[in-house]
């Protein structure tokens, strides 16, 4: 399969992960040069970890903040967030 | 359930913030009420609701509309009640349970909170504990081996995929990556109905996130027109010279 293809099979992948059901409107044909970029789920493991996501099984001691600098320190990281906290307080 | 981003994916962290939740939580009853009634002022908490937010809370104690889409109760055991929620962001499920008991008379507290779903991501997909972390990370340190912290972080644009999306072509993504907001001609294909005013992630023909946009146009205006600018670039996530830079070149001398 040519990487066009591939790159349009993996949004529609991520259309069903996301529960998206809209159709596409197509405006031209075109297709993309494996020459640049990379299909996402062939990332190198040194961008996956600049551009990745990590769902943690938080265990219910440590607040978020210190589970994501825990996971920050684990994969030795310049920066981590989180997607907010169950009740957050200032 | 904690989404985690790492390094640049941090920028689409706000996507998250902002999208729906759902959680499962144990509310407390200070006196019994029977069955029926339970449930049916239960049900009266689903639709928009007006919340203050509680006392120990991040954000200022002003009267907010919130939206609760769903609450399943799962199971009845007086005094606790098992329920499902499904809401807006920013909707406090501890207040929510501290309304109810009070519209029913009879008071009650949450007990435990847990949350199920954060926009797309759910509990069941991908839940990665932090011991199985920290063995993926040794595996790849001392043994050189991928296949664990491969099947445990995710491509950053799963944390969007629950957006309307819009596939640019090559020559587009070079001056997104600068900052330019997204032109018709660079348009490949896009969702249907996206509304102006909605947010989407600009996607290149390989599914790679390039940035999020704001439209500017309808989705039906885009595609019957051939000039325009149709979205606002409002967050860059792609790194710039991943892909060529195609703008201007008009003006370029090429030998």
């Amino acid at each position: 399969m040519d990487v066009t293809s591939e790159g349009l099979k993996f949004i529609d992948e991520l259309d069903r992960f996301g529960g998206v059901s809209r159709r596409w409107l197509i405006k031209r044909d075109e297709s993309t040069d494996s020459r640049y970029g990379v299909l996402p789920k062939t990332r190198p493991i040194s961008e996956l970890l600049r551009f990745g996501i990590i769902c943690v099984d938080k265990p219910p001691g440590p607040t978020s903040h210190e589970v994501v600098a825990w996971v920050k320190r684990l994969l030795d990281l310049p920066k981590a967030g989180h997607g907010g906290t169950l009740e957050s307080y200032p | 359930m904690l989404p985690i981003a790492l390094g640049d994916a941090t920028k689409v962290i706000g996507v998250l913030m902002l999208a729906d939740k759902e959680y499962v939580a144990v509310m407390q009853l200070h006196k019994y009420v029977d069955d029926d009634r339970l449930i049916s002022v239960i049900n009266e908490f689903i639709g928009e609701i007006y919340q203050r937010p509680p006392v120990r809370s991040s954000v200022k104690r002003t009267l907010r509309i919130k939206r609760v889409y769903d609450i399943k109760v799962l199971e009845i055991k007086f005094p606790y009640v098992l329920l499902h929620v499904s809401c807006e962001h920013g909707t406090y499920v501890r207040k929510l349970i501290h309304d109810i008991g009070e519209v029913l008379g009879v008071g009650a507290h949450m007990r435990e909170l847990r949350r199920v779903r954060t926009g797309p991501f759910r509990e069941d997909d991908y839940l990665v504990n932090l011991h199985e972390l920290s063995e993926a990370v040794y595996l790849y340190n001392e043994l050189k081996n991928q296949s664990l912290l491969r099947k445990y972080i995710m491509p950053v644009e799963y944390a969007v995929s629950h957006l309307p999306k819009v596939v640019v072509s090559d020559g587009a993504v070079g001056a997104l990556t600068y900052g330019a907001d997204l032109a018709i001609p660079g348009i490949v294909r896009l969702h249907e109905h996206i509304k102006k005013g909605d947010l989407v992630a600009i996607l290149t023909l390989k599914g790679e996130l390039v940035a999020l946009g704001r439209a500017l146009m309808d989705s039906e205006e885009i595609v019957n027109n051939m000039k325009g600018v149709a979205f606002k670039t409002i967050r860059v996530i792609m790194p710039r010279d991943v892909y060529p830079r195609a703008w201007g070149q008009r003006y370029t001398r090429t030998s």
